[in-house]
């Protein structure tokens, strides 16, 4: 197979970038879309120009790493994929097939197709993690947890923080990502001393990060490899509210050298 | 805000308010649940409108009466237009937090994303989703006009053409002013598409949608979002036709 490709070339955070026209034969049906970057990239190498970077590691769809918009479409637009495990057979002999990094603000390019998403373990850290005592592994049954819980708790945990949520929103939220994240300790005992706080620290941290407010555009449900629903969001709302009834105004937020709240 | 600027700031747990509803107004989720509660009031205030509205076709004295019903309703226990200045004053507060929600928030959405997709599809969103916010702040100068207009009779009346209280005669006078009639019917669309999302959107956030019924919301979510539409426009379509005079 043979593709024209389209690609974003970007130097670092700061520079100018542009599309730049590739041309890839010898392709087969069966490669994955990372290995035809590959395969493009050993071309590059040999003609001595700069491979184009992308971020990447499983592999298998599991590990969050890659990710970036093809025609138009996080991940590429096929149901439940990442990048990674999209196979070129998805594309017709001849397309051009454009290739864009996530654009927001909180994820300031790297280089090309690469994009750091720190903003993402900013919010892991104002909250999504529980308190446990250190030691042996517990007994098993020492702690039950209805099946329906630990379902939907599974469910939020199969979040990857690829970050397609944010580049797909209109709004450039990171609501999908923070309520999956939030909905899977939230709803589990071990998650419970700290609910209150996790939630107004999740939610502060993501605001300081400089994301967007979602208003259910419902683009980000859509193009989750993970298929992580947008109840999550009204689970997550619902905890604030909680939150404030319970009085909660402590959480972990973002402050400054002087240990001020940053904005 | 931005991990350019993320030397020194570190993430450290601190009091974030004074109180817990000044922390809760702080975050961009209770700003939205505020827009949903305050939403969820208007829409209320909208069906009870348009159901008072549609006295029209029974006759003159019945819609008359609802409006001098909705004046001296509690008396004598309560003075004349008390309930009316009290919900008055509570549809006046929600569009206050609505609008100031709004404008806080789209501010956040709107510098997220300072360097825009070249090309970007979209799956899920629709028109009026896409003209929430342009689609308020339009439906917001219409509320002014209107209250304007059939509320103290100051605008697009020829003189002595509006009186106080004779709500059937004002409505008739006021739709036989064409462009008025037409502009009514424009701002009722845009009423449509604010609710057809709004209704919808409101339940998501109160966190009443799910997998298995979020089509089925969506759904009665237009459906309402059109009755209230056709039900408004029923009146100038009505004038203009000659059917009610």
């Amino acid at each position: 197979m043979k593709f024209a490709l389209k690609v974003w070339r970007q130097h670092d955070a700061n520079a100018a970038g542009s599309f730049v026209d590739y041309e890839i034969d010898g392709i087969t049906a069966d490669m994955s879309f990372l290995e035809m970057i590959d395969a493009l990239n050993e071309k590059l190498l040999l003609k001595g120009e700069d491979p184009i970077t992308f971020e990447h590691d499983c592999r298998e769809g599991i590990c969050g790493s890659c990710g970036f918009l093809i025609n138009g479409l996080a991940h590429g637009g096929q149901k439940a994929t990442t990048v990674c495990q999209l196979a070129m057979r998805f594309f017709k002999d001849g397309d051009t097939i454009v290739l864009e990094p996530w654009r927001a603000a909180a994820f300031p390019i790297v280089r090309d197709l690469m994009v750091d998403r720190s903003a993402f373990d900013r919010i892991i850290q104002s909250g999504g993690y529980i308190s446990v005592p250190t030691g042996g592994a517990p007994e098993a049954s020492a702690i039950l947890v209805g099946k329906d819980k630990a379902d939907v708790a599974f469910d939020a945990a199969a979040c990857i923080g690829c970050g397609a949520c944010v580049a797909a929103c209109p709004n450039t939220s990171a609501m999908l990502f923070t309520a999956a994240k939030m909905t899977h300790l939230n709803s589990l005992p071990q998650g419970q001393p700290q609910r209150d706080a996790r939630t107004l620290g999740m939610i502060t941290t993501m605001e300081q990060e400089g994301f967007g407010n979602c208003t259910n555009h419902g683009e980000c449900e859509m193009v989750c490899p993970k298929e992580i629903p947008l109840e999550f969001i009204g689970k997550m709302n619902r905890d604030l509210i909680r939150a404030a009834m319970n009085g909660q105004t402590e959480a972990n937020v973002r402050v400054d050298a002087n240990g001020k709240m940053v904005d | 805000m931005q991990n350019s600027q993320s030397q020194g700031v570190s993430v450290r747990r601190i009091s974030v308010a004074s109180n817990p509803i000044i922390a809760f107004w702080q975050t961009v989720v209770g700003k939205k649940i505020v827009m949903a509660v305050t939403g969820l009031v208007l829409i209320g205030f909208v069906i009870g409108h348009v159901a008072g509205n549609l006295k029209i076709f029974i006759g003159p004295e019945a819609i008359n009466a609802y409006s001098r019903f909705l004046r001296e309703v509690g008396q004598p226990e309560l003075e004349y237009e008390q309930v009316l200045w009290i919900v008055r004053s509570v549809l006046l507060a929600c569009v206050a937090l609505h609008v100031t929600a709004a404008v806080q928030l789209s501010k956040l959405s709107l510098g997220a994303r300072p360097v825009d997709y070249k090309e970007k599809k979209n799956l899920a969103t629709n028109m009026s989703a896409m003209t929430m916010r342009i689609g308020g702040l339009f439906l917001f100068g219409y509320i002014v006009f209107h209250v304007l207009h059939l509320t103290l009779g100051k605008v697009g009346y020829d003189p002595g053409e509006f009186h106080h209280l004779s709500v059937y005669q004002n409505v008739v006078n006021a739709f036989h002013h064409q462009p008025i009639a037409i502009f009514y019917i424009i701002a009722m669309g845009a009423l449509f598409l604010h609710l057809d999302h709004g209704i919808w959107s409101m339940l998501q956030t109160l966190g009443f949608s799910n997998r298995k019924n979020q089509a089925t919301l969506k759904g009665i979510g237009r459906l309402i979002a059109f009755l209230i539409f056709a039900g408004f426009i029923s009146v100038p379509v009505a004038v203009m036709t000659g059917v009610i005079h």
